[in-house]
Parts: structure tokens; sequence; C-alpha cells
């Protein structure tokens, strides 16, 4: 009853409101500010947990001079995490991180054999046994202005890409 | 003694005398604890008591309701704070210093050694406790009727429980944290496995970015150390507090422990009952109701189960005292033999071989070693989802309070028992044994062995079981229990064979005793 009589009350003199009201306009909009500004607040939290400079060393590394590599040369770098092999066609560096959980691969008869998990490489680092995603990556090689060969880790160039001096 | 007579003297000395009564007055609020309201009242106004409530469900009391399982998780807890705290002292999170100051703990410091095994065995047998806590409110159906969420808190906990196990196995920086670490962050970068095959990893490196998240760099190092320190001794200790305060808080408001609909008390505990008594008792034989015993269900529960609470002090309270103590002596005397691992110094040069995780992952470390994507972040994460949708997919209201429900819960959990051991023993023999998909086709692209493997095809058949359970049953409940059943027969499999029948190159072996020298 008495909520008739208020409505009936009401209904002349109001409009029908069109939209939303302005204190919901307000209400939702600061809400939504609200909201936007959290998420930008926890981006920049997470942001800030990503470290902007890291202390490690370069991945970017001298190996020695060219004629240190004759054919036929196999090198596993162990600090570097790299071999570096020269044939005929060249010199080039693949990595010796498995890239199925990180462990170091050694070198077999064949190939590469990581001892975590069991992923087998063959000789030009791809996958041949094993849970590895992806085959070891070849490394950039470059010649250094003093005469060095230079290897950067960083840098994956494509399966058969040698290095002539 | 009149008033005029009372010198300030005499008040003064009546008090010291008397300290010993008003103090333990003061202390207890309450002078004596023989009568019931006073036992009462020693509840309700104890702040670490309060969270119980004045009278016990005996239920709630049988031995072999619960078992003591959650209690046991939280002492384990309370043990591995203060353990920790005291580690703290010593330990110095840097790269120069950790392995130092964790061997410092090991072989100088006074009583080290004991207090670092209890750290680790309390923390490591939290794992073993908590996952049988869940097994029994799993089988009791306790996570029904108004306990749905509460259910989700336990999951988050199990899931707090294991990342802070890890963190710590992360921090003596010897070569089990170094490799564990390498492992767990490459873990984190296997979605790259899928943005990979969606070629989008250049734009949108999902997983490169959880790795370097969780080392603060590209390999484990100086900047990794002090964030997972910070993580186990702050944030996560934080968070697990804070779960575990609504976990409780939920558990009372629901009105205790869980119970069957009908019990009767056993004949020999009916003498212990708090029968309301007659007239000027505190707990009337009418019962009366608050506000929130109102809010809760369709009608008040009328003349239900006050007949059949005792007093939680004492018996309640020297329940958990005997519990605190059997605990306490475990992990006391399991720490006095049993040394926590400590390896050589961490060098990145020379993975450990076989390099194992601790033990509570080397089930997730046999699927990682079919697909890292899958085996470490993808398996677990619906594992997970499932564990926690399991009240919302099983509704039914009957049988709360009873083990495994009824004759017919017991039978399906004992056919999902055995054919999960059959079906799993026989998965992984034959992976052991003729290999997988990349043995047979060596180009095989890698969407295949990411999507077809024996961990995805095992989860794929624990589904599709319990939907036949719930098809031949007609009971959502069944399917729960085959799920729950197979799930925790592949939680001790797994790792049973990631720990015991994994060697060198994750090959199998039968035993320790047949590893190739290397």
């Amino acid at each position: 009853m008495n909520n008739n009589a208020c409505c009936a009350h009401k209904d002349p003199h109001k409009k029908e409101p069109e939209g939303v009201s302005r204190r919901d306009f307000l209400g939702l909009a600061g809400i939504g500010v609200a909201i936007a500004a959290s998420f930008t607040a926890i981006a920049g939290i997470f942001r800030m947990t990503k470290a902007t400079v890291h202390y490690e060393e370069s991945r970017k590394f001298k190996i020695g001079m060219p004629a240190e590599f004759p054919v036929g040369t196999i090198k596993k770098l162990d600090d570097k995490k790299v071999f570096v092999f020269a044939d005929t066609e060249g010199l080039y560096a693949i990595s010796c991180i498995c890239t199925h959980l990180g462990c170091i691969v050694s070198p077999t008869e064949w190939g590469f054999q990581c001892p975590c998990h069991g992923s087998k490489y063959n000789k030009d680092g791809k996958v041949i046994g094993g849970p590895a995603p992806r085959p070891l990556p070849w490394l950039e090689v470059s010649l250094h202005e003093d005469g060095n060969l230079v290897v950067d880790a960083a840098k994956e160039v494509k399966k058969g890409t040698k290095f002539t001096v | 003694m009149s008033e005029s007579t009372q010198t300030g003297i005499n008040k003064f000395v009546g008090n010291l005398i008397g300290i010993k009564d008003s103090f333990l007055g003061s202390f207890l609020r309450s002078r004596s604890l023989l009568s019931d309201r006073s036992k009462a009242a020693v509840m309700v106004n104890n702040f670490f008591l309060h969270v119980q409530g004045a009278k016990t469900h005996i239920n709630t009391l049988r031995p072999t309701y619960t078992f003591g399982m959650g209690l046991i998780s939280l002492y384990l807890f309370f043990f591995a704070v203060i353990s920790g705290v005291l580690l703290m002292i010593y330990y110095s999170p840097s790269l120069e210093n950790a392995y130092d100051s964790v061997k410092d703990i090991t072989n100088v410091v006074f009583g080290g050694n004991l207090i670092r095994n209890i750290h680790k065995w309390a923390g490591e047998g939290m794992i073993v406790f908590v996952m049988f806590h869940m097994a029994r409110v799993f089988f009791t159906s306790s996570y029904k009727k108004g306990r749905e969420f509460n259910w989700v808190v336990g999951i988050v906990l199990l899931v707090l429980t294991f990342i802070l196990n890890f963190s710590g196995y992360l921090l003596p920086w010897d070569q089990l944290a170094y490799w564990a670490m390498v492992i767990g962050a490459n873990i984190a970068g296997s979605p790259a496995e899928i943005t990979d095959i969606l070629g989008i990893t250049k734009y949108f490196d999902f997983g490169g970015l959880q790795k370097e998240l969780f080392l603060g760099g590209t390999v484990p190092g100086k900047a990794t150390l002090p964030r997972v320190h910070f993580f186990h001794v702050m944030f996560l200790p934080i968070i697990l507090v804070i779960f575990l305060g609504v976990h409780f808080w939920r558990v009372r408001k629901d009105g205790g422990l869980t119970k069957p609909d009908e019990f009767g008390p056993a004949p020999v505990d009916e003498k212990f009952l708090a029968l309301p008594e007659k007239k000027g008792g505190i707990f009337p034989t009418n019962k009366t109701y608050g506000l929130m015993e109102l809010a809760h269900g369709k009608t008040p529960a009328v003349d239900k189960d006050i007949e059949n609470t005792v007093l939680s002090w004492p018996n309640l309270v020297w329940a958990e005292f005997a519990v605190l103590m059997l605990t306490f002596a475990g992990v006391f005397v399991y720490s006095m033999y049993i040394n926590a691992p400590l390896k050589e110094l961490a060098n990145p040069l020379i993975p450990e071989n076989p390099a194992k995780a601790p033990w509570y992952f080397l089930g997730l470390q046999e699927l990682v070693s079919y697909s890292a994507f899958m085996g470490g972040i993808a398996l677990p994460t619906l594992a997970l989802i499932g564990l926690g949708l399991i009240p919302y997919l099983d509704r039914e209201p009957q049988h709360v309070g009873l083990w495994f429900s009824n004759k017919q819960g017991k039978s399906v959990a004992l056919q999902s028992f055995i054919v999960a051991i059959a079906a799993l023993v026989g998965l992984l023999a034959f992976v052991v044994n003729f290999g997988w998909l990349r043995t047979w086709f060596t180009d095989i692209p890698q969407v295949a062995i990411i999507l077809v493997n024996p961990g995805t095809l095992w989860v794929g058949f624990v589904m599709a079981w319990s939907l036949f359970i719930i098809k031949k049953t007609d009971s959502t409940r069944m399917g729960a229990i085959a799920l729950f059943t197979m799930f925790l027969v592949s939680f001790v499999i797994l790792t049973y064979v990631g720990t015991e029948l994994r060697g060198p190159n994750w090959d199998f072996y039968w035993s320790k005793s047949q590893w190739p020298v290397h």
C-alpha cells in the first residue's frame, strides 16, 4: 500500500530516466577508475620485480684466434656452455644447454645426450629422442677486430651456418 | 578484620600472599575450572582457544574419524616456523655466504643440525599430512553443504605447502638446490613450447617472463637467492597464515567438523556427554538459537546434536595436547637420526646425474620427462582445477561424515584403486620398455609430443574412468571417489617411480645399486 502510494505520487513528477543516472554514472566511473588504478599498481609491482640490469657474465665472449681451431676441432668450453666445431666448411658453435630443462648435454658418438631426462640430439643438434622441445641452438660466430673469434650465446643462427675467416 | 583496622600494609601483605590465586584467576578469567560455566568460559575467553566452541561434538573426538591429520599439519607448521626463525639467525641469503652459512649451521652451531633437521622434516611432513588430511576430508564427504569454498581454500593451502617446501630446498645453494632451481626455472619457462608452436614467442614470451621473474635474471645467481629467500621466509608464510585463518574460521562457522546425520554415541562415550542440566545450568535443555545458526540452513535443527556434545575443556584441549606431544616426539626422534641432505657447493658446470627435484616433485618430474610444458605446468594445473571443482560437480547431500559414503563407495574406491595401479604400472612399463613417439618417429613434430604423451593419456584415462563410474552408478559422488582415488594412486606411484626407479639419464633401474659408475 505504502509502495503504491509513493510511486503514484512520484510518477507524474519524475521523468523516466534516460540511460544511466548521474549518481550511477559517477559511482561506476569511480569504481572503474579504482580498478584501473589497482591494475596499474599491480603491473608496476610486477615490473619492479623484473630486474632492469642483470649482473651476469656477458653472453658474448672471445674464444681465441682462428688458428687455434684447425679443421676437425671439437672443443667444449665448459664455463661458457658451448661446443665449438671446425670442419672443412668452417667454424660453428652449438649450445650445450638442453632445451628441455636446462641441464648440460654431453657429447657422444652419435651426437649429444642430456643426463637429466634423457633427451638425445644428433650431431647437428636435432632432437632424436626424449622430451626436448627444440633443437640445440646454433650460435653466432664472428670475428673481433683484434683477430679473435667471438661467440654470442644470446644470438641464435640458422642450423648449418658456418663461419669462415 | 574490620575496615577500620585494616591498614595499607595489611592489605598489601594480603594481596601479596594471594598473588598465586589472583594472578591465575586473572589469567584464566575464572577462579577454578570445576563448574561447567567456568569450563565453558575458559574456551570462550581465551584468545587461543576461542576459535573452538565451548562444546565439541563427540564425533570430532573419535580418533578414527579424523586421525588428527589437519591438527598434525598445523603443529608441523608451528615447528617449521619456530625452527625456521632460529635458522634465520645464522643463514645468509647471498651467493657468497649461503652455502657456508648452512654448513656452519650443520657442523658448528650448537644444536644447529638438529634444528635444521626439524625444519626440514617438519616441512616435508606437512606435505604428507596435508595430503592425508585432504584425503580424510574427501573420503568423509566433508566438502559438502556449505563447505565447498573451504575445500578450495584447502587446495590453496596444499599448493602453498608445496611452494614453501620447494623454495626452502633452494636456499642452501648446494648442487641439489642449484639444479632444482635450473629445472624449476625452465619449467616456469616451458609455456614457450606453446608460444613457439604458435610462432608468437618473439612478441609474447610468457614462459620467458615467468622464468625471469623467478630467477631475477637469465641464470640462477646473485639475484635469485634474495628473492627466493624473501618468498620462503616472508611472503609465503604470511599468505599461508592468512589462508589458515580463513580455513579454521570457516570450519567453525560451518558448525565444527562434519558428522554423520544419524549419530549415536558409543555406550562407552555416554558417561562423558555434557547432558543438559535440569535447572540453573548454562546449557538449557531447550536450546535457543542465535542469528548465525538460523542463517545457516533452512530450519534450526531443534533438539539435534545438543545431546552428543562434551565440554571442549578439558576433552578437546587434552586430545589436542596429546596430538601435539606425539607430533613433536615424532619429528624430534626422526630429526635425531636422519640428517637433512647437503651436497657439494653449487656447480653450474656439472649437473647432477640424475638431477632430481625433491621427492615430492619427482612424480611431476616423471611427467616432465615426457613433456616439460604438459608435465610441469598444464597437467598439474588441470589436476588442481579438477580437485578444486570436486565440490561443485558433486553436490549430492547424502552420506556426509561417513568414510567412503557407503558400501558402494567402498567398492568404487577399491575398484578405482586396483584399476589405477594396474593401468598406470602397465603404461609406465610400456614406456620404459618401448619408449614413446619420438623413439619410433624421429621427425615427429613437438606439438604431437606435447599433446600425446603418457601423462596426457593417463589424465584422459582418469577422467574417462570417472565419467564411466558416474554413468554406471548414477552418482556424482561415486565419480568423485573414483577420480580422487586415482589421483592419490597416481601421486604415490609416479613419486615412487621418480624417486626410486629412475637413475642416470632418467633411465629405468630397479635399484640404485645397478646405476652405472660415472
